[in-house]
């Protein structure tokens, strides 16, 4: 009995103590918005949020699985630049190939990065970095250094810029959709059990059996897959494949899934709370640009950027507090 | 143990061992034989011009690597040191009293590159942050307050003797490549001989060992972060001067990138335990005659980023086939 109530009280400590810091930041910015803002709560505001942070709760979803296995994907961003170009040249024939497309080209980044961390064992801060240059080059190649402009008349754009039903966005949904069957592969499968094993241990998910290289294989695949839907979002939203965007936007997956309270060294990890994460980081953006429309506080792009660097650094000095108090609770 | 597949290893290894090296030479051989004017004071006088920022963060990089950690905040340093210096010498105080001016514009922004420094290497020893996430955070914000501090603007200027460290020349090679050499003389004398270089090989080596052998852990990695900020910072000031002018978008815009690539293809080895000085150096040398091979055979910009990716992938590959 006194042995449960342990098991129980650490898997709250490792678990759902630092994801539940996640839900209740976000409660009180939203009750804040709603507060000091008349338009925060429109269904305008919500709409286009949605719409843009769709491509970064997917990235981030991508990057949890890959950091659960204490690996890592810096590929993401310029991969979703990529990706948005492919999507872009294949708008003319409608969503479901410019869809697929992008994604399958996003799959294919995540092919050489999983070649190259699982059979070559190149570190996979290493890899990643080496595709993250190669898909910025080839995303200008291709591109011919030109923002690429999507086929209006075809229904692609409707993915990024139609509503699904009310103020939900159609990219929103489909990251939903992806969002639970990730949840459920993560929770209940074999394969997410392996992911989380691998991140604890190696060594140990080896010997034990697990199909450690299937796992690794599997969330470097993801992660591009992730990156791709991300670029087909972008190229749909904006009405164009964009060879300069992406930049940073892996330190904005990575921040996502710190901020969910996933560890780097892996092993833990959950998919509502990175969700949670990448939806409070953009948050803090959204509230900030009514702060700057209202033109009580004026705040550049500049100021932003510090903002931004300082709410991670709370998060940072939390959770380092945090896995103290965990650590002597052991 | 015994046997044929030793001896492939044996070869394998003196290969990457000189990887660096074999590349320098086959770069330089394709070089002398296709480009135009390759062999030239001034192609000497601008390569060494470009690599040398290259080469200090990369210094510095590898004194961070060899504690297992890694600087990603290395860029927006530079950007931060370099949009200060102008602020400081174009002041109205510093206008009135040019040699004070003149000192402050390179002490103060170098001491602000130390506090950075310092603070990226608190987080990673005291608090035990990761490092990449540690220095996440300047990456995201230093540069945001580079451009508070200019308002995004372009700073120009025209200051003779603060130019002096980007564009003068001694014995006809560019002031900063002497400046990379000093440095790093300096900084491999320290590895090498002095306790504290000792000590930081130990850290990356086995951390746990080496605190319970007495080794100052938490000073040795605070001092790694903030001597690789400095270079940063040094590396940020050498760029403003070379340009006569300060964009903080743009100073150190993925710098962290080439220097992590440099010190890698230099030979440090990402968990720590190495400190390669000349290898960094090296490494840098070989992606600026990578980039500079490309760009005068008239090869795009972009495809230039894709060799790049390939060299990386090379050198650690190499890496990993010597660890066997």
């Amino acid at each position: 009995m006194a042995n449960a109530e342990m098991f129980d009280l650490r898997g709250l400590m490792g678990r759902h103590a630092q994801m539940s810091g996640v839900w209740v930041a976000l409660a009180a910015m939203i009750i804040f918005g709603l507060l000091r803002y008349d338009n925060f709560g429109s269904a305008y505001n919500l709409g286009s949020f949605l719409n843009y942070n769709s491509m970064f709760i997917i990235i981030s979803l991508g990057m949890c699985f890959v950091i659960m296995t204490g690996g890592i994907d810096l590929s993401v961003g310029y991969v979703a630049a990529f990706t948005s170009i492919v999507a872009a040249y294949l708008s003319p024939w409608g969503i479901v190939p410019a869809l697929i497309g992008g994604v399958a080209a996003g799959v294919a980044f995540g092919a050489v990065n999983a070649i190259l961390i699982v059979p070559m064992r190149l570190p996979p801060f290493i890899a990643t970095l080496s595709t993250m240059l190669a898909a910025k080059g080839g995303s200008l190649v291709i591109s011919g250094n030109q923002t690429v402009a999507v086929d209006w008349d075809s229904n692609f754009t409707k993915l990024g810029m139609d509503k699904a039903f009310g103020p939900i966005p159609w990219t929103i949904v489909l990251v939903a959709i992806a969002a639970v069957i990730l949840w459920v592969v993560l929770e209940r499968t074999p394969l997410g059990r392996t992911v989380l094993a691998v991140g604890g241990s190696e060594e140990a998910s080896g010997l034990m059996g697990l199909k450690v290289t299937r796992a690794k294989v599997f969330v470097y695949l993801l992660s591009g897959g992730c990156a791709g839907l991300a670029g087909v979002f972008l190229a749909s939203g904006f009405g164009a494949g964009q060879p300069l965007e992406g930049t940073g936007w892996e330190l904005t997956a990575i921040a996502s899934v710190v901020v969910g309270g996933t560890l780097l060294t892996g092993g833990l990890g959950s998919i509502p709370a990175t969700v949670g994460g990448a939806l409070l980081l953009g948050l803090v953006f959204n509230l900030l640009n009514f702060e700057n429309g209202r033109g009580t506080i004026s705040l550049s792009a500049y100021w932003q950027m510090v903002i931004r660097g300082g709410v991670l650094f709370a998060v940072i000095l939390l959770q380092a507090r945090m896995s103290k108090s965990a650590e002597r609770a052991k | 143990m015994n046997n044929p597949a030793r001896k492939e290893r044996l070869s394998l290894v003196s290969i990457s061992r000189h990887g660096g090296l074999a590349a320098l030479a086959v770069l330089l051989i394709f070089n002398i034989l296709i480009t135009p004017n390759f062999l030239h004071a001034q192609t000497l006088a601008v390569n060494v011009s470009q690599v040398a920022t290259i080469a200090l963060v990369a210094v510095g990089m590898t004194l961070v690597i060899a504690t297992g950690g890694i600087d990603l905040s290395v860029g927006a340093v530079m950007a931060l040191s370099g949009a200060m210096a102008p602020i400081i010498f174009t002041s109205d105080l510093a206008q009135s009293y040019p040699v004070l001016g003149l000192g402050a514009a390179f002490v103060l922004p170098l001491i602000a590159a130390l506090c950075c420094g310092i603070f990226n290497g608190a987080l990673v020893a005291i608090l035990g942050v990761q490092p990449i996430i540690a220095t996440l955070i300047f990456f995201i914000s230093g540069r945001g307050v580079a451009q508070v501090l200019t308002n995004g603007n372009l700073q120009t200027f025209s200051n003779p003797s603060f130019s002096f460290i980007g564009t003068a020349r001694l014995f006809g090679i560019p002031v900063q490549g002497w400046l990379v050499i000093v440095i790093a003389a300096a900084i491999w004398y320290v590895v090498r001989y002095c306790a504290s270089g000792r000590y930081l090989l130990a850290v990356g080596g086995n951390e746990r060992a080496a605190r319970m052998s007495g080794v100052p852990v938490t000073r040795v990695k605070i001092m790694a972060y903030a001597t690789c900020s400095v270079l940063a910072g040094i590396s940020g000031l050498i760029v403003v001067a070379i340009n006569s002018a300060s964009d903080a978008a743009r100073i150190g815009n993925l710098m962290e990138l080439d220097a992590i690539a440099a010190a890698v293809v230099g030979g440090a080895v990402l968990s720590g335990g190495r400190a390669p000085i000349w290898g960094a150096i090296l490494g840098a040398v070989v992606i600026q005659l990578v980039k500079y091979t490309l760009l005068a055979n008239g090869v795009a910009d972009e495809v230039a980023l894709i060799a790049k990716a390939g060299i990386i992938v090379a050198a650690v590959y190499a890496q990993q086939m010597r660890k066997g």
